[in-house]
């Protein structure tokens, strides 16, 4: 059992899905992004994903590209996305750092878990690191008492289910679509398919991420996953001009999205 | 026979390489594993490469010697191996009909990849128009406007090539947006890397595919006599290098030396020498040297030659690198273009960029090591490509003259 789980049980035991809020930290400023970070909380993230920036994330559309490439202009540091950590740790949501894998690595397996644990997070999702890539990871992570949440698609085999879902502590971090971060109008019924097995393979949290962009689509999925995870939305509304309000209105829709669904 | 270096099947090299990728790309990289391990030692697909390889690309490539042009390298006996005269003009042609084949195998119709100076482009491009495949080129947009003919000729061929406008413009962007196009396109679809990095089983597949360069010339040397003291290649992420290295890993005696795009100079940090200036990293799926910053962010990369323009080097390279089995040397922009010069008007062969960076490698060491020794040089490439920016950089333009 971690924070995370206790989190996710805790939405569960009030009859519905858990809201994970996603954000680069430093976009569209460090200042700002922090501020945004508590703003997630305030307005009803249960969970908030903090990314630091990295040069190549592969997995992200056009915005959060965008959003990163901004940031590491502006000079943010991977030390800022611990210190982002601890915000939304005070603000009294459940930390998580969503990071691609180089970042972590030039940290070291073992630093990285320690500074995250030290700031107060959670755990780390890893989109281009898969638990047979990175023993090395999970035992730094094992070591710390950090949850790994692993990646699964619409692709996954059946044998690799099963090993992501083994190796996945906290929750298991369900992608419907076969593509890029970034808002799509539906996320259709590949999502409920890769929730089916996931569970299927054991997985007793799976969150949804990916393509989320609107209350009525969080509602949609807060019916059959534990959590619903929006990134690219969040981004969107914050946007260069670092809208604390915008981003406020969008995290409460989503907010009432999740509670409205069972 | 133990303790060979040759063909090493990856996917770690030492512990170089591996598969760091999104698990969306883990099925498709077991299946195109999977079909790569039975199509290699099927008959029917060797056969088919072999007989394109000789009836379409013109293969076994020659060995040219260029005694003028060595007269300048110290009175070593210096050979061109000339993928320069390969269908559509490099080596890059080797690798992408194996891929092409594998394509069909896969049953897939539609394929994409990246380009930098836009070489693997127009192979690509060409493969796609011979075996019928939708094609989609990603180029760096910075190296759209530098390599334009190339951009011109992929179009002809029926390509689509998609101008990269994020991050540096450059080759490793265009790689970023080749992948996002994967992950969504997973099942038409198959990636046809250019070089020997990338998740497995791209470093060892590409390296088999390129395997032939070295193969047929160990084969030319011994003929003509015996084999080099040394064999050189240009190096970005290594697939003419590590094409060229292969079939002589096991020949102790031969030194192999890649020569890396140094650029303004290392110490200047414009350039792009990833093993001399690098450290270990992680990039575009798989752990190799990278130029990167204390946290880990890619750096950009600057060299005159687009298809060397790359902040990461092949996980193989990095692992004979550290075992010691072969150097790599930084070579200036400028010592590159004095080379490129120099080929053309001793010998009468214009040379791409990339490959005069060998070229210089050649010079120099044929300096150091004097008359007797006998240097292997790679010709990855035709310099066709690079004529405006040579005359540029030369200023032969007309408007140079004018403004002169």
């Amino acid at each position: 059992m971690s924070a995370l789980t206790d989190r996710l049980d805790a939405c569960k035991a009030e009859g519905r899905a858990a809201l994970v809020g996603y954000l680069p930290v430093g976009y569209p400023d460090v200042a700002t992004s922090l501020a945004a970070m508590r703003v997630l909380v305030e307005a009803g993230c249960d969970i908030v994903e903090v990314g630091p920036p990295y040069s190549d994330p592969v997995l992200d559309g056009p915005m959060i590209q965008h959003a990163a490439a901004r940031a590491l202009e502006g000079g943010v540091k991977v030390d800022d996305a611990f210190a982002a950590v601890s915000v939304v740790a005070e603000a009294g949501a459940v930390p998580v750092v969503m990071s691609y894998a180089n970042l972590m690595l030039q940290r070291g397996w073992s630093r990285f878990a320690a500074d995250l644990k030290a700031a107060g997070g959670a755990g780390v999702i890893t989109p281009d690191l898969t638990p047979d890539a990175a023993p090395a990871w999970v035992d730094a992570a094992r070591e710390e008492g950090v949850d790994t949440i692993f990646l699964v698609a619409p692709s996954t085999t059946r044998e690799r289910m099963q090993l992501t879902c083994d190796a996945s502590t906290g929750f298991v971090y369900a992608t419907p679509l076969m593509g890029v971060t970034g808002e799509r109008a539906s996320v259709g019924d590949a999502a409920e398919r890769v929730v089916k097995g996931a569970r299927d393979a054991g997985a007793e949290r799976v969150c949804i991420g990916v393509g989320v962009a609107t209350g009525a689509q969080a509602a949609e999925i807060a019916g059959y996953a534990d959590g619903v995870i929006v990134g690219t939305a969040l981004v969107r509304a914050l946007g260069d001009e670092g809208d604390l309000e915008r981003l406020r209105a969008k995290v409460t829709e989503l907010a009432e999205g999740v509670r409205a669904a069972r | 026979m133990t303790g060979s270096l040759q063909e090493a099947p990856g996917p770690y090299f030492g512990e170089f390489g591996g598969r760091f990728v999104p698990e969306a790309l883990m099925a498709a990289l077991d299946e195109l594993t999977d079909a790569y391990d039975k199509a290699r030692i099927d008959p029917e697909f060797t056969g088919e490469l072999e007989r394109l390889a000789r009836e379409y690309t013109g293969r076994p490539s020659i060995v040219t010697e260029v005694p003028r042009f060595a007269a300048h390298c110290g009175g070593a006996r210096v050979l061109l191996k000339r993928e320069d005269l390969n269908h559509t003009g490099s080596h890059k042609i080797n690798n992408v009909l194996g891929q092409a084949l594998l394509t069909k195998r896969l049953g897939k119709s539609r394929v994409i990849a990246e380009t930098g100076a836009g070489q693997h482009g127009v192979a690509t491009a060409t493969a796609a128009a011979l075996m019928g495949l939708d094609c989609v080129i990603y180029m760096g947009e910075e190296d759209t406007e530098r390599q334009s003919l190339n951009v011109a000729r992929m179009r002809l061929l029926g390509a689509e090539v998609i101008p990269v406008a994020t991050g540096t413009r450059t080759l490793r962007d265009a790689i970023n947006e080749a992948f996002r196009d994967w992950v969504a396109n997973v099942e038409t679809t198959n990636y046809v890397f250019g070089t020997a990095a990338g998740p497995h089983p791209f470093p060892a597949m590409v390296r088999d595919f390129q395997r032939v360069i070295s193969v047929e010339a160990r084969a030319q040397m011994l003929a003509l006599g015996g084999l080099p003291d040394a064999v050189l290649a240009c190096v970005g992420g290594g697939s003419n290098a590590i094409g060229s290295f292969d079939a002589f890993l096991d020949d102790a005696d031969v030194r192999l030396i890649g020569c890396e795009a140094a650029g303004d100079g290392v110490e200047t940090g414009r350039h792009a020498a990833t093993l001399t200036g690098g450290r270990p990293g992680i990039l575009h799926g798989s752990m190799s040297y990278i130029l990167q910053d204390e946290d880990g962010q890619t750096q950009p990369s600057h060299s005159i030659s687009a298809g060397l323009d790359y902040p990461g080097v092949g996980p193989e390279h990095t692992w004979l690198s550290s075992i010691g089995r072969a150097e790599y040397w930084p070579v200036t922009d400028a010592e590159a273009m004095e080379a490129f010069r120099l080929l053309t008007r001793t010998e009468g062969i214009l040379p791409a960029i990339e490959s005069a960076h060998a070229l210089a490698g050649v010079i120099r060491l044929g300096r150091e090591l004097g008359p007797g020794a006998t240097l292997l040089v790679t010709l990855s490439g035709r310099g066709d490509k690079d004529v405006e920016q040579a005359a540029r950089w030369f200023e032969m333009l007309p408007e140079d003259e004018e403004t002169a």
